[in-house]
């Protein structure tokens, strides 16, 4: 692992941000009319239904954390689309770089969006709604971590597949991770799901997550059991993403279709 | 564009690399099948350190696979590839660090400068003060003026100089490129050949260059490598390339051999 090839490809992605717009666009523009959007319908949702507890905290909070995660699945997966779209592949994987280097300074992009998109959000629903997202108190680290983590291994898995497929499956780059908000439980409990799904939702670390953000948010405390099951869920869910970039990598190396990426 | 100055600046320099009189490029018995195809049937051949190769043949006769193969790209069926006295899937790292390859066919990013991109690859390579390198490769290809300019906005002339000065980047001893002139005009063109050779003489680069100009093959190869149907069909110099099938020059065997006059 050699730090100068992975700044260069961190570099190479930041300068994409340099000067264009509709790349900041992509970052931050969904992200904050999903905040309007939702933000005003808990308010409203709020205000007619006053049995329900922390209506405001409760989708805000999911809203916000469910963004990290699909950012953090974006900053793997639309950043390796850019060098597809470019066809820089070649030119990228004719030197040294290894795929793992590769993979690390897309996980490093990753984070840099996340920042961005995560700061103004919570800025944001402070500003419009007085809600402080940090509320949740120390459980926001391990929430945020386990949410990228699984962000992360989505956007491998994709990325991957974008290379065994091309680029007929790159719809999945921004289609993969909303296949797992039905069953991460991001709006409402696991409870409510029928039998088969809540089945499905216990294999999906985000699912514990939100269920722990919600005990957060009406019972204070740290919901220990959840995090560890998010966090062995995640273990489990990065090492087949690396295992299956991996296999796939061969592959492609043995049919050719690395050279081909992006024709 | 001038030719003076093709300093080092490679940190790897020739680090771990054998300097023997040996061949620089390898190739033993390689073989590719795609899905039961051929692309590659048995091909032996090697360039020396300083030796200009050109590999000729009809579309699909297997150059540019081959070069994939040299480049870690593609990985063989059968046989063996050594650079610099080492095995190429054994030392890929180490090998590709003093390796480059440039294409008409093959983009830089098209939303960073001329000199972001060199930056990028710079950094790729482990370039030691990038800065004058950068300077010097714009000088050579006559690109100075467009340093600032972002890629998507060269024309493909310029573009195909681009991709020669990233080829240059790392100071390479062995270069291979594919159809480099194709979409430079004749005076680039020519300078480009002059370049080439200078490089060759000077650095002792290795060059193995594919190309449909048979009058450049001719022009600046010590040898030529003639393929046909996967096969290698044919080494020598061009004229001795040429008399074997019964040519009055290298174009005139070319479309002998693939009109099917002679094998």
């Amino acid at each position: 692992m050699k730090l100068h090839r992975v700044s260069a490809i961190v570099l190479r992605q930041l300068y994409l941000y340099k000067r264009s717009l509709p790349r900041f666009m992509e970052i931050l523009y969904w992200p904050l009319l999903d905040l309007v959007l939702w933000g005003f319908i808990s308010v409203y949702l709020a205000r007619y239904q006053e049995g329900l507890p922390n209506f405001v905290a409760f989708f805000l909070g999911a809203l916000i954390l469910w963004d990290i995660l699909f950012r953090s699945q974006l900053g793997i997966s639309v950043s390796f689309l850019e060098d597809v779209w470019a066809r820089n592949f070649l030119n990228l994987f004719v030197s040294p770089l290894k795929p793992s280097e590769y993979i690390l300074a897309l996980m490093l992009v990753s984070t840099f969006k996340i920042a961005l998109a995560g700061t103004l959000m919570a800025l944001l629903a402070w500003a419009f709604y007085s809600f402080n997202i940090f509320l949740i108190g120390m459980s926001l680290i391990p929430f945020v971590l386990n949410l990228v983590a699984m962000g992360w291994s989505i956007g491998i898995l994709t990325t991957a597949l974008i290379l065994r497929f091309g680029q007929q499956a790159e719809v999945l780059a921004w289609g993969i991770a909303i296949l797992f908000q039905p069953v991460s439980a991001v709006f409402y409990p696991v409870s409510v799901l029928p039998p088969f799904l809540r089945a499905l939702a216990r294999g999906v670390p985000s699912s514990y997550v939100f269920e722990g953000m919600r005990e957060v948010i009406t019972n204070g405390g740290l919901p220990v059991r959840e995090l560890l099951w998010a966090t062995g869920l995640n273990l489990v869910y990065l090492a087949v993403g690396f295992a299956v970039f991996y296999r796939i990598f061969r592959t492609v190396r043995k049919k050719g279709l690395l050279a081909r990426i992006g024709e | 564009m001038t030719t003076e100055s093709i300093p080092s600046h490679n940190a790897h320099n020739e680090r771990g690399l054998r300097a023997s009189s040996g061949p620089a490029v390898e190739l033993r018995n390689l073989t590719k099948v795609f899905n039961g195809f051929k692309a590659v049937d048995d091909a032996s051949f090697e360039v020396m350190p300083g030796e200009i190769l050109g590999l000729l043949g009809p579309n699909g006769a297997g150059k540019t696979t081959i070069i994939h193969m040299l480049l870690g790209l593609t990985t063989p069926t059968a046989g063996a590839i050594r650079m610099f006295g080492l095995d190429l899937t054994a030392h890929r790292e180490k090998i590709l660090g003093r390796v480059n390859f440039s294409s008409s066919y093959v983009s830089m990013p098209f939303s960073l400068t001329v000199a972001e991109c060199l930056k990028v690859f710079a950094r790729l390579y482990d370039v030691r003060k990038p800065g004058p390198r950068i300077d010097e490769l714009l000088a050579t290809f006559g690109m100075s003026e467009v340093k600032h300019k972002p890629v998507r906005h060269l024309s493909t002339g310029q573009q195909s100089r681009l991709n020669l000065a990233k080829a240059f980047i790392n100071d390479p001893k062995i270069l291979l490129l594919d159809e480099p002139t194709a979409s430079l005009d004749p005076d680039i063109a020519d300078k480009t050949r002059a370049l080439l050779v200078q490089v060759a003489e000077k650095k002792n680069t290795s060059i193995l260059y594919t190309s449909h100009n048979m009058q450049e093959m001719e022009k600046i190869s010590a040898r030529v490598v003639f393929m046909h149907k996967g096969r290698v069909i044919a080494t020598g110099r061009p004229s001795e390339v040429a008399r074997k099938f019964e040519g009055l020059d290298l174009e005139d065997a070319f479309l002998k051999v693939i009109r099917g006059e002679r094998t």
